[in-house]
């Protein structure tokens, strides 16, 4: 037999398998039912809250609101004055608290943070490509820099779906860890848009992939197509959140956005949320909503516990 | 039966059939069978209450592979059966004249052509009675026909072979295991059935024939917890309320031939409505969601 | 921003972090639905020949609200003489009207009472909460809903009957006695009503001693519905009421729902007379939870499958096989869930968990529970403030439970789960299927495969798969072995009903 070289003969490529891949690879992200998840979130929706629980959920969701304005019309003038509403969104009445956030388009962050320094009111910008996530990575890193140069406190990126739906997911999760070093001490919320996601496990999956790779927040939806934020996709990003912290000890926030207008809707998210997550998620360090008609309702809806009259559109400040 | 042209018979001992084998019975006692002119004709098994515990235990061991085999691949087995019945075709024409039948061919043509009927709807009963259920939630609902394991038959005392097929043939077609108590009085044909099927490919502990005396076998297999249903056909008149209370203490599942079908000539006699009253319906349900 | 407008910025969200603080934020409303619209009478005679008439017997009972042990109403008690005018009654009115009645004219009538069913739906469902316990959430979402739907189905049988069961020509039987259990009282007498009069019986119905109101509002809606009288016929009593009914000569036919060991009972009372006999008895489901299975679904399923109306449920799924690599994460998830159950006033519409419906059934379920502890289970209870007055128990769940302790074998009939674990299917599947029961199984995996190999090897009348506890009037339901036999819902709900004359076919 001819003598084999020793070095062919001992050379064994390094194994991937090292004892926490392998572990990791038999870890799976959790499957989700859908028809399940559905009659859940269903079900949470015929909770009723009482009176004064309804008061403190109207108020918290305009505490948690991201005032939010994206139109390729957005003005400084427009921007300024959705500013004003969201530090006093109700202008007769001084009880109802400001929103979390103001969000808006790089460009009209520097009108933003100008006009709510010093009340507490964040600056939230998309950023990175908003909506499709699409731009040469180094562009939306830039944008996302600039951004937070200009004074955005929060900073919202989509997630890459064009890698994640083609199982490229160590590109997706690379490009949100690269984000997150953009953003600096900024706080990074990633919009899965879930309505392009197709089922629910991907929601999961994308979910924990965001989660994992530095989100702040995970969000649902970027208000641009036509499907957006659901009940029940709300419910199975919860559910990940909820996991994520079990597993990791970090409690990353929700943001439910897109399409809702309603203080009935509203609340539904809350009672999810409390349910799935508990009372500590209560807060807007930990909760938002993408409002924009949704805050007239809430204040509607809330006058409407004050004074016991149903009220109409007219009293409220459309800006 | 007499020496003829010279040469001694062999005569045949007629003993029982559990789980593929032929047992005497464990008491070592055996009766007589008289046939219609009065004669003893042989002497056949007695089983006990331990013999009909070993056919139930033989039944129940048998019953996942023969349940587990496809319906087309029973079909064939069983039809099986029916080819080989056809070969023996005049032993069995000669057992039943001699139990006094008037027409012995035509009994014993009918109970081989019954085989081959029953045997055709091993693939065809889910048709009939299972259904996909139209229910108002986005779940899809079935239910289909199962066996409902060991079935205890009590066979028509006056139909020694072709009763004894119509009420057989219909509980293991499905995959049912039959524990089988034979026409007390006439046990000969029921004997030489499972000659052939020790010979067909019908798996052993399938069909387990006892020969015996009806009224002392028969509130063993109705009171025996792990048989699931019984068919009371042969149980004399007398004797069925006891047997109906003891059937209660696992709740068996009860069949017997209508009135009406149990003309076993006629065509009332074989129904797929038979196969399915020895079998459970299962109904499965899962979500559609994507 | 001045300065003014920014101190009460800092005041308000003071007062907002201390409301937060010091609220429990999201007390949901106690939102009882009102009793008002229900009105109960003092007393409640017989349902016979469309009238309610005094008991011959002279005897009444209470029936009690076992959320607040208050008696509700006197209810007739049915004696002998009663059951046997009650089951002559309906035999009158099968010779004489309702068995040659056109199928499309009982259909008329039975669409009638599934209407009525759901313009009274909310009398209906507070009615059920308040005799029965069961919360509002369930008797309004669950109960009564079905409850109609069984008539809209069933009455749509009831002029197709020819096409049901190919090569034979149904008839109906005669008179059907049906004896109800106390965990659905309406929707139960659904499920026994509407097939017996699609297929043209009449009927004496028993509905439970202590659930008897929703019957008997019921019978105001056949009333109201011009049913011919007779047809149904409603008698109330305890134990020895419905043994006289399932005994008596006339009855044809007997259908029973309820306890295995009553099931035998009757099952001895009528051997050998004859009479058509189909029994929904007791189970002792497994719920099996596979690693890959979809978690949270299949906790939420787990809930409902043994915690949906207190666990009086027949196919609750009451021991839960969970695969051990995924025991931990199942339990963690398990328990929290179990802290969010609302347990308290049955009318409350957040409320998850109501009232036991009995004392009796009460001492049963905690005596169970203490074999449970005696023979070495774990238990855990979440922490919940129940009632003062009334019949309660806490969501319950034991580990450490094997295969041979009592509360692993026994139906307990209440919400307490017991968690058993398994490593291979073949295991999971021996461990579920060695029981005398075989009612209903769960099981949980992502693989179709699986599912498949498990729901045919099960020995069980209804599978759920990736769900639990699902019902409707299309799909038939009933059990194996002991669970009982013949199926109520759907094509072969009917056949339990009918007699044959087999007829027209080849040879």
């Amino acid at each position: 037999m001819a003598k084999v070289p020793a070095e062919t003969h001992t050379k064994v490529p390094e194994s991937p398998w090292s004892p926490q891949a392998a572990e990791a690879a038999m870890v799976r992200v959790t499957p989700v039912d859908a028809v399940g998840l559905e009659e859940r979130a269903a079900s949470l929706g015929t909770r009723s809250i009482k009176r004064e629980s309804k008061l403190f959920a109207l108020d918290l969701a305009v505490r948690c609101a991201d005032l939010t304005t994206l139109e390729g019309a957005d003005t400084p003038g427009k921007v300024t004055a959705v500013c004003s509403k969201a530090v006093r969104p109700d202008p007769t009445d001084s009880t109802i608290p400001s929103v979390a956030a103001v969000c808006v388009y790089p460009a009209l962050v520097p009108v933003a943070a100008e006009r709510l320094r010093g009340t507490g009111v964040k600056v939230a910008s998309v950023a990175g490509g908003f909506p499709s996530g699409l731009a040469p990575l180094d562009e939306r890193l830039d944008e996302i820099r600039q951004a937070v140069r200009w004074g955005a406190d929060e900073i919202d990126i989509v997630l890459n779906r064009s890698a994640f739906l083609s199982g490229r997911y160590h590109q997706a999760f690379e490009e949100i860890t690269r984000s997150k070093e953009a953003c600096g001490t900024a706080h990074l919320k990633v919009i899965l848009e879930i309505g392009e996601l197709g089922s629910y496990d991907q929601v999961r999956k994308a979910s924990m992939l965001a989660m994992a790779a530095g989100a702040d927040f995970i969000k649902t939806s970027t208000g641009k197509i036509a499907s957006s934020a659901t009940h029940a996709g709300a419910l199975c990003m919860m559910e990940a959140a909820r996991d994520f912290h079990r597993q990791t000890g970090r409690a990353v926030g929700v943001k439910v956005a897109g399409g809702i207008r309603k203080a009935k809707e509203a609340w539904i998210y809350l009672v999810i949320l409390h349910e799935t997550l508990g009372p500590d998620w209560l807060t807007p360090d930990r909760f938002r909503f993408g409002a924009s008609t949704l805050l007239n309702d809430l204040l509607m809806q809330i006058r409407k516990e004050r004074e016991g009259r149903y009220q109409g559109p007219d009293y409220f400040t459309v800006d | 039966m007499p020496a003829e042209r010279g040469r001694l018979s062999v005569r045949k001992t007629y003993k029982l059939y559990i789980g593929g084998d032929f047992p005497r019975s464990e008491s070592g006692r055996s009766y007589p069978a008289v046939d219609g002119d009065g004669e003893v004709v042989a002497r056949v098994a007695r089983a006990s209450r331990k013999d009909l515990r070993e056919a139930v235990r033989a039944a129940r061991s048998a019953f996942p592979g023969w349940s587990g085999k496809t319906p087309y691949n029973r079909g064939q087995v069983l039809y099986r059966v029916a080819e080989l019945m056809e070969g023996r075709r005049a032993q069995f024409v000669e057992e039943v004249r001699r139990a006094g039948a008037t027409d012995p061919e035509g009994g014993v043509d009918a109970a081989i052509d019954r085989w081959v009927w029953y045997a055709g709807w091993a693939d065809k009963i889910h048709h009939i009675l299972g259904t996909v259920n139209p229910v108002a939630a986005p779940y899809f609902n079935f239910t289909i026909p199962e066996p409902t394991g060991v079935v205890g038959i009590v066979a028509p005392p006056d139909a020694p072979l072709l009763g004894l097929v119509s009420r057989m043939a219909p509980a293991v077609i499905s995959g049912n295991c039959a524990v089988v108590l034979a026409s007390e009085r006439w046990p000969l044909p029921a004997v030489t059935l499972a000659e052939v099927l020790a010979t067909s490919d019908v798996p052993g502990g399938v069909v387990n024939i006892l020969t015996g005396l009806t009224a002392e076998l028969v509130p063993w297999l109705a009171g025996h917890m792990d048989v699931n249903a019984i068919d009371v056909t042969g149980v004399p008149e007398d004797q069925r309320p006891e047997v109906e209370r003891l059937a209660a203490e696992n709740v068996k599942r009860l069949v017997r031939a209508e009135d009406g079908e149990t003309d076993w000539l006629g065509d009332r006699a074989q129904s797929p409505y038979t196969v399915t009253s020895f079998m459970e319906m299962k109904t499965v349900w899962h979500p559609m969601g994507a | 921003m001045p300065e003014r407008e920014r101190d009460e910025l800092e005041r308000r969200k003071a007062a907002a972090s201390s409301a937060l603080a010091e609220r429990t934020p999201f007390a949901y409303a106690s939102a009882p639905e009102s009793s008002e619209i229900v009105r109960i009478e003092d007393r409640y005679g017989l349902f016979i020949g469309g009238e309610f008439v005094e008991p011959k017997s002279g005897r009444w009972f209470g029936t009690l609200n076992p959320a607040t042990e208050e008696v509700l109403s006197e209810v007739a008690e049915a004696g002998p003489e009663d059951v046997d005018l009650a089951v002559t009654t309906a035999r009158a009115a099968w010779e004489e009207s309702w068995r040659d009645l056109p199928g499309r004219e009982r259909a008329k009538y039975m669409y009638r009472i599934a209407r009525q069913l759901q313009e009274r739906s909310r009398e209906f469902a507070v009615l059920e909460t308040i005799d029965g316990g069961k919360p509002i959430k369930e008797s309004r979402d669950v109960d009564v809903p079905l409850a109609a739907a069984h008539f809209f189905y069933y009455a749509g049988w009831a002029d197709k009957l020819d096409y049901a069961f190919p090569g034979r020509l149904p008839r109906p039987i005669g008179v059907a006695g049906q004896v109800i259990p106390w965990n659905f009282p309406l929707l139960m007498a659904a499920w026994k009503l509407a097939p017996a009069l699609a297929t043209g019986n009449t009927v004496v119905l028993k509905p439970a001693e202590t659930t008897p109101l929703t019957a008997l509002l019921l019978a105001e809606v056949i009333q109201e519905a011009d049913l011919p009288p007779g047809v149904v016929n409603i008698v109330t009593g305890a134990g020895e009421t419905g043994s006289n009914v399932v005994t008596h000569e006339a009855v044809d036919k007997v259908a029973f729902t309820g306890s295995t060991d009553v099931g035998k009972i009757i099952q001895r009372a009528v051997a050998g007379t004859g009479k058509h006999l189909t029994l929904e008895l007791g189970g002792k489901a497994a719920n099996i939870v596979f690693e890959d299975a979809a978690l949270d679904q299949a906790v939420e399923g787990i809930v409902n499958g043994i915690y949906f109306n207190q666990g009086h449920v027949c196919c609750a799924g009451s021991r839960l096989f969970v695969q051990e690599s995924v025991f931990e994460p199942v339990l963690e998830r398990l328990k929290e869930r179990l802290a969010t159950l609302r347990v308290g006033d049955p009318l409350d519409k957040n409320t998850d968990v109501g009232a036991i419906n009995s004392k009796q059934q009460l001492r049963k379920i905690e005596e169970l529970v203490e074999s449970g502890v005696e023979e070495g289970a774990e238990i855990y209870q979440p922490a919940c403030d129940l009632p003062a007055r009334g019949y309660w128990f806490r969501p319950t769940l034991f580990t450490g439970v094997a295969q041979s302790h009592r509360i692993a074998r026994e139906e307990i009939f209440g919400p307490v789960l017991s968690v058993l674990t398994f490593r291979t299917p073949e295991e999971a599947l021996e461990k579920a299927n060695n029981t005398p029961y075989g009612l209903s199984a769960g099981v949980w995996t992502e693989k179709g495969s699986r599912i498949l190999w498990m729901t045919s090897r099960l020995r069980a009348g209804v599978i759920w798969a990736n769900t639990f506890n699902r019902f409707d009037p299309s799909s038939p339901f009933g059990g194996y072995k002991e669970s009982g036999f013949g199926r109520e819902g759907g094509l072969h709900g009917l056949e339990p009903y009918l007699e044959f004359e087999e007829d027209g076919r080849a040879g």
